[in-house]
């Protein structure tokens, strides 16, 4: 089957059409030839819309709240994208996506589109990967884009600190997890969310956030009963996420930080895409990786031979 | 980057059957193949797995069917597909199908049939030719 041409899907997002979204999305997920042209295309028409960072513990209920929240939003008339952030395997390199799962309620609204997406690995970086689909949503005319991932590792946490608004999950019992939480999630949330409130401890979480929060000099924050099951609290969840979207436009230290993040990450990767190129096929990689084997060189003197100069250069203004 | 492009695949259960066993083991087969495997469990209506599947973009759709309504349930889900301008997406069938069952799914358009107890591995080696052949 040829490949439908960049433009034409890219006209298609533009339309509305979903496959030509859904299409899109995979092929600028895999970085295929052309990607960035594309979403240079798409950037204009991308600004509307707000991201919402969903986090938390496997199991705390992140994909049930998702569901539930999705779905009153759309019925308020809003125009929904989820994407569902589960780990690949380090093994195989497969994943198993089942958010899907828990998102059934919502997934049938015509106005909710939900895109599942796997960590993969380091390449191309998840936290760019996940704002590049979000973006691709929003220029088809998303609204709304609820982020889902589970908060453990780096790359997850840097995905959510990009959003606009982030909501931790957590659950009864789980008052000495606060602890274990990684100290990063916690810091980086807007909204605090007690999820499973039907079952009993809820109010000791509460307790626990409040006085974690009091410590931290975080007052203020929204810490919010839920139920997902029953459906308690998620109204009151929908209007602290507006107020926090409301609130992000307001920051713009934090708004100028966030822009500039994303031109090191894309630096950053084209750098390395293009040494790993470079140094790969003409073979000064395995030269310099023989060369420390052997004994006769070390790291640090490997990087200086490849790239003479760049040292230099990145000192060069500091020079005493 | 295309020669290792990761494959996505959709495991549905269609129907009312309760039998969850067989989707989960291939779709973890799948996944320690190096699929990416979307799986979204029991009693899904033919619509909602065509749904999944166009915003998925999957490369295949497997269908776990043990009810014994492969045939009507099939022909429904290629039905959903083809509405969404999908009929691309090919279908493959896995269950308790007889023989000349397995005739008329293909008929229908199905790619494969495999019945219980057919080696995940043998799905999985089908299932990259089958997208190789696609992407020629
Ligand atoms: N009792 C109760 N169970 C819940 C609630 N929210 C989610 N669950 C259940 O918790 C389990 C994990 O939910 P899921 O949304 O998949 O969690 P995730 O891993 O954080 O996405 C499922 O069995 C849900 O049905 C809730 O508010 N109350
Ligand atoms: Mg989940």
């Amino acid at each position: 089957m040829a490949s439908v041409s960049w433009d034409r899907l890219v006209d298609g997002v533009l339309s509305g059409d979903v496959r030509s979204l859904a299409r899109l999305i995979t092929r600028v997920e895999n970085r295929e030839p052309g990607w960035q042209e594309a979403m240079k295309a798409l950037y204009p028409a991308s600004g509307k819309a707000a991201v919402v960072g969903i986090t938390g513990s496997p199991g705390a209920g992140k994909s049930t709240l998702t569901n539930a929240v999705a779905g009153l939003f759309a019925a308020q008339g809003r125009k929904i994208g989820v994407i569902a952030v589960d780990p690949s395997s380090p093994f195989s390199g497969g994943a198993l996506l089942g958010d899907r799962l828990r998102m059934r309620e919502s997934a049938v609204h015509p106005d909710v589109f939900i895109r599942s997406m796997a960590t993969r690995g380091a390449l191309g970086g998840l936290c760019q990967g996940a704002r590049d689909v979000a973006r691709i949503m929003a220029a088809f005319g998303k609204d709304l884009i609820l982020i889902e991932t589970v908060g453990v590792g780096q790359d997850e946490v840097e995905v959510v600190k990009a959003a606009d608004c982030v909501m931790v999950v957590l659950t009864p019992g789980q008052g000495d997890g606060i602890q274990a939480l990684k100290a990063g999630i916690m810091e980086i949330a807007d909204i605090y969310v007690v999820n499973k409130a039907d079952r009993d401890g809820a109010d000791e979480v509460v307790a626990d956030v409040l006085g974690m929060l009091s410590i931290a000099g975080g007052e203020g924050s929204p810490v919010l009963k839920t139920s997902a099951v029953t459906g308690a609290g998620i109204a009151e969840l929908a209007e602290a996420v507006l107020a926090g979207i409301g609130r992000a436009k307001n920051r713009e230290t934090w708004l100028r930080e966030r822009v500039k993040a994303e031109i090191l990450s894309l630096m950053e990767n084209e750098i390395l895409n293009s040494l790993v190129g470079k140094f790969g096929k003409n073979g000064a990689l395995e030269k310099a990786v023989s060369g420390i084997l052997d004994g006769k060189s070390d790291p640090y003197t490997a990087v200086e031979a490849l790239l003479p100069g760049l040292s230099e250069a990145a000192s060069g203004d500091g020079r005493r | 980057m295309s020669e290792d492009r990761k494959i996505r695949v959709l495991i549905a259960k269609p129907g009312l059957d309760g039998h969850e066993r067989g989707a989960r083991i291939i779709a973890y087969g799948l996944r320690d193949a190096g699929f990416e495997v979307i799986y979204t469990g029991l009693r899904q209506t033919p619509a909602e797995i065509a749904r999944a599947a166009v915003q998925e973009d999957v490369d295949l759709v497997g269908l776990s069917i043990l009810s014994g309504a492969h045939l009507s349930l099939t022909r429904k889900v290629l039905d959903r597909l083809s509405e969404m301008n999908a009929s691309d997406i090919p279908v493959i069938v896995g269950g308790v199908v007889p023989p000349e069952d397995a005739e008329t799914l293909a008929s229908m358009g199905v790619a494969g049939v495999f019945t219980a107890g057919t080696p995940v591995s043998a799905v999985a080696d089908f299932i990259r030719a089958q997208i190789a052949k696609k992407t020629d």
